[in-house]
């Protein structure tokens, strides 16, 4: 009760000092809102026109391609009909072992991957932050100087320092009489981790650091005052303070991990370990532009859009609920 | 601070030299791999094969320049200006959109305001590999499979740009100068244009470096909709190389030298607009 009338005090007297409002006042003001409503509109108009474009069609098109799928009447003889086949692209698809087995590599790595990039990029960043690295600035430049790297020139690099005969790490250990094979059955799937760890962990280790950079120096003071060593400091005190960007860096990591097409598809040039169906991603290449099977790409497609924001959902929820328990 | 608590927050001497091994091996982690990369790169294909990097005896850095620009009748020349014109031009004109449509968001008020920029949040989260076949089929439907624009108009499309705009309009353009600008009687786009895009310069940039690396870096899409050599990217041509190199390995320093020179313009670009970025990955961490 007091607010409102405490809001309103304020109304009133901006209302007295400026001319009373008469009917030309409000088609003034009618105008003006209409003003910046066409303006809002012009503004936004070609980020929404490529929205729907190259967004909101291509989804709905996945969506529809699903259902739907070209059937030849008879003996193959006669016009091609589109009909709908309801689930079945579904069916086929999650009875796919092929498919199947695309996601669980890709749960795998994303297992493998993503906890040691976020616990890897924080840590870095937590020792930055600590104040007793030297050369501090070169460090970090050195750290994020692979994100300028394309991710598929990561792979190029990393697959002829896989190469036996190119590379000088394969030579390393063949001097400590160490045989080594980076693409054999157990060790492609973290050599690909490797390269996307080793692509993305500086990016996300000055995100962090940034994030670091903000929390107030008093409390870090007031945790040593306590008696907290540096290393209680950093995960009692730093860490909890830069959740949100853990969150967030999290997030990513596991939608791009999901997508993982670049890596996979530059070594299966020469691994035989890697197929054409090694990750979801790389089955939709497949069934579309190898086997032209519109519906079934597109149903895998749906699948791996679904598995996408299931997950993302999950992770937001997971946090969000911890959040607010920490808060009671 | 006085020197006595700074003393206090750093750990002991021990603790001190374990912290900089560790930096300093993750460092050697990083950047190694771009060493050998230049040091490869001024090997010939025997000197590659026996693997001793550091002798200079078979110094052929120019012959590879060389060889890169001639490989197959100057593809890697024409790889090489199509990736600037496709990410400098699309990130450019990405960003003014992407920028123009965060500040919108901000300043004005109007109808479902938050349910449609919940829809923009959602397409970051979309899958590439999900819009490709669709992308494909409606380039093919309109005739432009194959053809610049299948690649170009696709990748100006960039969410988290207006994630980054709003968040930039909210900070570097107050409201108050907009108010100002309504009193002196100056259009809405007109102090857009003359005034606000101005403030916005720096976050701008941040918008425009993020594009450029995901343009330069993009290899699915042109992979979908290119037949046509002559408009490849780098990325795409040097997969495409690289997949000869095992037949005939003279691409394989040709395949080199076209990676090493193709990770110089970002670096470049990281390098010039350094002090911009760092705003940007603070923006978006900070929610």
């Amino acid at each position: 009760m007091t607010t409102t009338t405490h809001s309103r005090v304020p109304t009133g007297a901006a209302r007295a000092a400026s001319p009373a409002p008469s009917a030309s006042g409000l088609r003034a003001h009618r105008a003006a809102k209409r003003r910046q409503l066409t303006a809002a509109g012009v503004l936004m108009t070609p980020f929404f026109a490529l929205l729907v474009t190259v967004f909101l069609i291509p989804v709905g098109t996945a969506v529809y391609l699903s259902f739907f799928s070209d059937d030849q009447p008879g003996l193959g003889f006669g016009p091609e009909r589109t009909v709908f086949v309801g689930l079945r692209s579904y069916a086929a698809v999650l009875t796919d072992p092929t498919f199947l087995g695309g996601l669980g590599t890709v749960a795998l790595y994303c297992l493998i991957y993503i906890p040691l990039m976020v616990v890897g990029a924080l840590a870095l960043a937590l020792l930055l932050d600590s104040g007793v690295v030297r050369l501090r600035a070169l460090a970090q430049l050195g750290l994020f100087l692979p994100h300028a790297v394309p991710g598929i020139i990561a792979a190029l690099i990393w697959l002829y320092l896989y190469t036996p005969g190119i590379s000088p790490v394969i030579e390393l250990f063949a001097k400590g009489d160490i045989t080594i094979d980076f693409l054999g059955v157990h060790t492609v799937l973290p050599s690909i981790v490797n390269i996307a760890l080793w692509s993305n962990l500086g990016y996300n280790m000055v995100v962090f650091y940034a994030a670091l950079q903000a929390v107030p120096r008093e409390v870090i003071e007031a945790s040593v005052v306590d008696g907290a060593g540096p290393v209680r400091t950093a995960l009692q005190v730093k860490t909890p303070l830069v959740r949100a960007s853990i969150v967030m860096v999290s997030i990513f990591t596991l939608i791009w991990a999901l997508q993982l097409f670049t890596e996979p598809m530059l070594l299966s040039q020469s691994s035989p370990m890697i197929n054409s169906r090694f990750s979801p991603s790389m089955y939709i290449y497949d069934a579309a532009f190898t086997r032209n099977n519109y519906s079934l790409a597109a149903a895998a497609s749906v699948v791996l859009l679904v598995c996408t924001i299931a997950l993302s959902y999950g992770v937001t929820r997971f946090t969000s609920r911890a959040d607010s328990e920490e808060a009671r | 601070m006085s020197a006595a608590d700074s003393s206090l927050l750093r750990p002991k001497l021990l603790g001190r030299a374990t912290v900089n091994v560790v930096v300093a091996v993750s460092v050697l982690y990083t950047l190694l791999p771009v060493l050998w990369l230049v040091l490869a790169s001024t090997k010939n294909r025997d000197a590659l094969f026996s693997s001793d990097l550091l002798s200079l005896s078979d110094f052929s850095l120019l012959q590879n320049l060389k060889d890169v620009f001639a490989m197959d009748g100057g593809l890697y020349g024409r790889w090489y200006v199509n990736s600037l014109l496709y990410a400098v031009v699309g990130a450019a004109v990405g960003a003014l959109v992407s920028v123009a449509c965060g500040y919108a968001f901000d300043k004005y008020r109007f109808r479902h305001k938050e349910k449609l920029f919940g829809l923009v949040l959602a397409a970051v989260m979309v899958p590439q590999t999900v819009l490709a076949l669709p992308l494909y089929l409606m380039a093919s439907e309109a005739g432009l499979v194959n053809t610049f624009w299948a690649v170009f108009i696709p990748v100006l499309f960039n969410p988290f740009g207006v994630y980054l705009g709003r968040i930039f309009a909210r900070g570097y353009v107050p409201d108050e100068v907009l108010e100002a600008a309504r009193v002196d009687g100056a259009g809405e786009l007109t102090t857009y244009a003359r005034v606000a895009l101005r403030m916005l310069g720096p976050g701008l940039i941040t918008v425009f470096l993020f594009q450029l690396t995901a343009i330069w870096n993009n290899f699915f899409l042109p992979m979908v909709m290119l037949s046509d050599q002559d408009l490849y990217p780098v990325s795409l041509g040097l997969y495409q190389w690289n997949s000869s190199a095992s037949v005939s390995p003279e691409y394989y320093p040709v395949v080199i030298m076209g990676s090493l020179l193709a990770v110089l313009p970002l670096i470049l670009a990281f390098v010039l607009l350094q002090r911009f970025w760092r705003s940007g990955l603070t923006a978006g961490a900070v929610k």
